[in-house]
């Protein structure tokens, strides 16, 4: 590919043939403010924040839009630059409602930002604004303010080119311009909410998250999505060990710069309807006891069938270092053989050729690596060593064979763990660190976003505690029969 | 002044295929076949015609852009969408002589190799569509259209679309939008539509009376034409006369007529014998020319860029002494604010902040901030946008802030003569 030389701001830049200016200056550091423009969309060169000058112009040139050509000389930074930002900002807001202390955006509004940033002065703006509808349900949890909309159609070109559902378009002209869905239709594809992280202003918003939290109270944690095999990168955004809303995270490997509906709500089982303490079976109902309690129950169980034919069931929702020491726990603590796996149900009908995956598990790969077999080979046992879940099937099977469930580590209340005699809690996927083998095999890692909620442990931490007890008490057997 | 465009204007029946012949039509598609398309093209080049849609761009050249080495349909799409306020001759074209813009039709896509031809039709325009859809199916009928059209080997298919009413569809990109059953919005530019127009085809736009200059042109050749106008605006131009003069209509006059000439000696003079105030002289988005600048103007491109504004799409409003040109601007404004597609910031922003502004000042009465206020938005809309809309308020309101500003100052707090009116 050929290079093309230019200045901007006086310094040299080169870039491929065919870039345009506003992503030339990015590579040199310079930023060039934008509202309609967005690397993962069409151009649409509607909202004019990106006008920069050109020598030998006659007109400012929109960056987003302007290819750079051999010897071109960018300022972006000019006095009659600096203007134009200045006016197209005073445009923008004079007929914005500037409701920011009620608005979910305020602390991450463009026009906030840009505000400080290139306009910076009261309004001359002393006549009626127009007024529109403030709170329109568009579907797919997304609500619409249109009076807080700058028409930069991002939405509609979203919708249009990824989602691939032409659902949003322009209704009317001029300062009367709104956002809005064909007449008695609603939004319904499955990557609506991305709608939301592209709005740059508060126009849409998450019905999920509004009035939830002012944003600048969330903590900003790297992760990857634990609700399907593709494994899209997200960003978990919480607070006081809540997860307050996820967004996805750019990675031109997996999942660009957007993640699907399913995924980006489905946090709340992090929040809700937890396993918090350690529980054991007494007087026909149960008692929490402290983790060291109910592991020094667990190996009374686990003798009570013997180590060997304790089968170990491993879950596809579990981190690469979770399944490690379980197998590492299988087979040299418990040194049994019987190693099995089980999962979230797939979903026939909720997938796409796109980010999507039928595999409703985030680590369907490793546990495949590892060896584990699929619990519906299940043969005979003395009991079973459950981590996290069972899937609908595994559990009619596990009922249906009437094997004992000695223990259960999960994070949520579940059926399985209805079935369990020992409870044990670990962290969910928010509050540890570890990796995911994606659909692709790629492996992605996860951050711990707050400390692990409850008493809950990793289940390595249980594995160190019991290998320490069974293999004493062993020894101490030994010792008493010699 | 019928000289090339309007030579069958008042002939019973002008709109017919039967008298458009007998009067020497369709004798320039007789010459046509026997010139290579390259030839057309620069004989329209040395012609010196110029788009007579409003920009003035010289047609040979537009069509010059045309890549033949493509194996894209050709496009030609035929702007009537005739919407500036003030014009109306596209109009005059469609109804009176429309065969003539179907001879042009074939010229113009003979020249560009092109095998359709669409014509955006403004959706007010009811007669004209009829006739100019008469036309065409009597064309057909003689085979003047359709396959072989006069027997040779060359297929040519009009089709004629109904706009629904938008200003904005008569800008080039935002028809091609239209017409393709997209909302009415300018695209960027470039691409320019010769290179990426219509269905992502070659395409080139132009006006109707661009288009219904040809037969003319390449019947009598360039040099006939030139016979008219100056050496950079050759040939004759349909001016639409509005407003207070005796005799409003459609003049055509060869170019560099002068303005004043039009005014009193074409159009007999303003009502009354009262004097001249202002004259708008290319359609409502050009800038005002002041009752001093009539009197040396004349209707070519040039002299009106000496005199600060543009000779656009020929649009004439005459407004004699007692007419309130801030009146007279707001009403401007209110027509640009309902007809910005709402695209760009400055242009949906700026129209409707200007028409309250203005209005404002009617009802209320302003302040010097005021006025320079409109200069500054002004200033901060042209140039800044994907077409020319903004800058068709931007530029009328410069210009009557620069040329009349003892207007507004006959509307300062305090000071408003007028008596209250209902504003629009």
């Amino acid at each position: 590919m050929s290079l093309v030389k230019l200045k901007i701001d006086g310094k040299d830049v080169s870039v491929p043939a065919g870039t345009t200016i506003l992503e030339a200056a990015k590579t040199i550091g310079v930023e060039i403010p934008h509202y309609c423009y967005h690397p993962g969309l069409s151009i649409a060169g509607n909202c004019r924040m990106c006008l920069v000058e050109v020598e030998k112009m006659p007109k400012p040139m929109i960056g987003c839009a302007t290819v750079v050509s051999e010897g071109m000389v960018v300022a972006t930074q000019s006095e009659k630059v600096k203007q134009i930002q200045k006016s197209v900002m005073e445009f923008l807001l004079i007929n914005h409602p500037l409701d920011c202390p009620t608005c979910d955006q305020a602390g991450e509004c463009r026009l906030q930002d840009y505000y400080m940033s290139y306009d910076k002065v009261p309004s001359r703006f002393a006549e009626e604004k127009v007024r529109k509808a403030k709170m329109v349900d568009l579907g797919a949890n997304v609500m619409l303010d249109q009076e807080r909309c700058v028409a930069c159609t991002r939405c509609i070109r979203f919708c249009r080119e990824i989602a691939k559902k032409d659902e949003l378009v322009l209704a009317d002209r001029g300062d009367r311009i709104t956002i809005t869905t064909f007449p008695g239709k609603k939004m319904s594809n499955p990557y609506a909410g991305n709608v939301v992280d592209v709005c740059p202003v508060g126009a849409l918003t998450s019905k999920d998250f509004r009035y939830k939290k002012r944003v600048w109270f969330l903590k900003k944690t790297p992760s990857i999505c634990p609700g399907c095999s593709r494994g899209c990168n997200i960003e978990i955004h919480h607070a006081d060990s809540r997860i307050y809303r996820l967004v996805p995270r750019y990675n031109p490997e997996v999942n660009f710069w957007w993640m699907c509906d399913e995924g980006r709500y489905g946090y709340k089982p992090v929040n809700d309807s937890r396993i918090l303490a350690p529980s054991v079976p007494a007087n026909g109902g149960r008692r929490q006891v402290s983790y060291e309690e109910a592991l020094d129950k667990l190996t009374e169980f686990i003798r009570g069938v013997s180590a060997e034919k304790t089968a170990v069931v491993a879950h596809a929702g579990e981190t690469d270092e979770t399944l490690d020491a379980l197998r590492d726990f299988a087979k040299n603590v418990l040194k049994t053989g019987l190693l099995y796996y089980s999962r979230n149900d797939p979903h026939d009908l909720f997938f796409d050729d796109y980010l999507i995956t039928a595999d409703k598990n985030p680590n369907q790969a490793f546990v495949d690596k590892l060896g584990f077999e699929p619990l519906s080979r299940l043969g005979k046992v003395g009991g079973l060593v459950v981590l996290n879940n069972l899937s609908s099937a595994d559990l009619v099977l596990v009922k249906g064979k009437k094997v004992p469930v000695l223990a259960l580590w999960g994070a949520n209340n579940s059926e399985a763990s209805r079935l369990a005699q020992v409870i044990l809690p670990i962290p969910s996927y928010a509050e540890q660190d570890g990796h995911f083998t994606n659909v692709q095999g790629k492996i992605q890692k996860i951050t711990k976003a707050f400390e692990p909620r409850g008493e809950s442990r990793l289940f390595a931490d249980s594995a160190v505690y019991l290998k320490e007890i069974l293999e004493e008490k062993k020894v101490r057997k030994r010792a008493a029969g010699s | 002044m019928p000289l090339v465009l309007t030579t069958r204007r008042g002939i019973p029946g002008s709109h017919t295929l039967a008298v458009y012949e007998k009067t020497g039509g369709y004798r320039a598609v007789g010459k046509l076949f026997s010139m290579e398309p390259s030839r057309v093209i620069e004989e329209v080049k040395s012609s010196g015609l110029r788009g007579r849609g409003g920009a003035g761009f010289s047609a040979g050249l537009k069509w010059s852009f045309v890549p033949q080495n493509t194996d894209k349909p050709k496009y030609l799409c035929v702007n009537a969408d005739e919407s500036e306020p003030g014009t109306f001759k596209d109009r005059l074209l469609l109804e009176e002589d429309p065969h003539q813009l179907v001879e042009g039709i074939i010229i113009a896509c003979y020249a560009i190799r092109s095998h359709t031809a669409y014509i955006y039709v403004r959706g007010e325009f009811d007669l004209p569509t009829r006739r100019i859809e008469s036309a065409i199916s009597e064309a057909y009928g003689k085979g003047h259209l359709g396959k072989n059209i006069f027997g040779e080997n060359y297929a040519l298919d009009v089709f004629v679309h109904r706009g629904a009413g938008a200003y904005i569809c008569g800008e080039e990109t935002g028809l091609l939008n239209s017409l393709e059953g997209s909302k009415g919005q300018p695209r960027i530019k470039p691409p320019f539509p010769a290179i990426v127009g219509l269905f992502g085809c070659p395409t080139v736009v132009n006006n109707v009376e661009t288009i219904s200059a040809l037969p003319f042109i390449i019947e009598n050749g360039a040099r006939a034409y030139r016979r008219w106008g100056t050496d950079k605006s050759p040939g004759t131009k349909l001016f639409s006369v509005s407003g207070h003069v005796d005799k409003p209509g459609v003049y055509e006059l060869p170019m560099g007529y002068p303005l004043k000439d039009l005014v009193y000696k074409e159009c007999g003079g303003i009502p009354g014998g009262k004097g001249l105030k202002a004259v708008i002289p290319g359609g409502s988005s050009m800038p005002i020319l002041s009752a001093k600048d009539v009197e040396t103007v004349k209707l070519d491109y040039e002299s009106m860029v000496e005199h600060g504004s543009m000779l656009g799409s020929g649009g004439v409003i005459v407004m004699d002494e007692d007419v309130d040109l801030v009146r007279a601007l707001q009403n401007l404004a209110r027509f640009y604010a309902h007809e910005s597609c709402g695209q760009c910031t400055p242009c949906r922003e700026g129209t409707g902040w200007i028409d309250k502004i203005l209005k404002r000042i009617l009802h209320e009465g302003g302040t010097k901030g005021d006025f320079s206020l409109l200069a500054e938005l002004s200033d901060n809309m042209t140039g800044k946008t994907i077409c020319v809309l903004a800058d068709s308020i931007a530029m009328p309101v410069l210009s009557y802030l620069k040329k009349f500003p003892e207007e507004f100052d006959r509307h300062l707090k305090g000071k408003t003569i007028l008596p209250k009116v209902r504003m629009l």
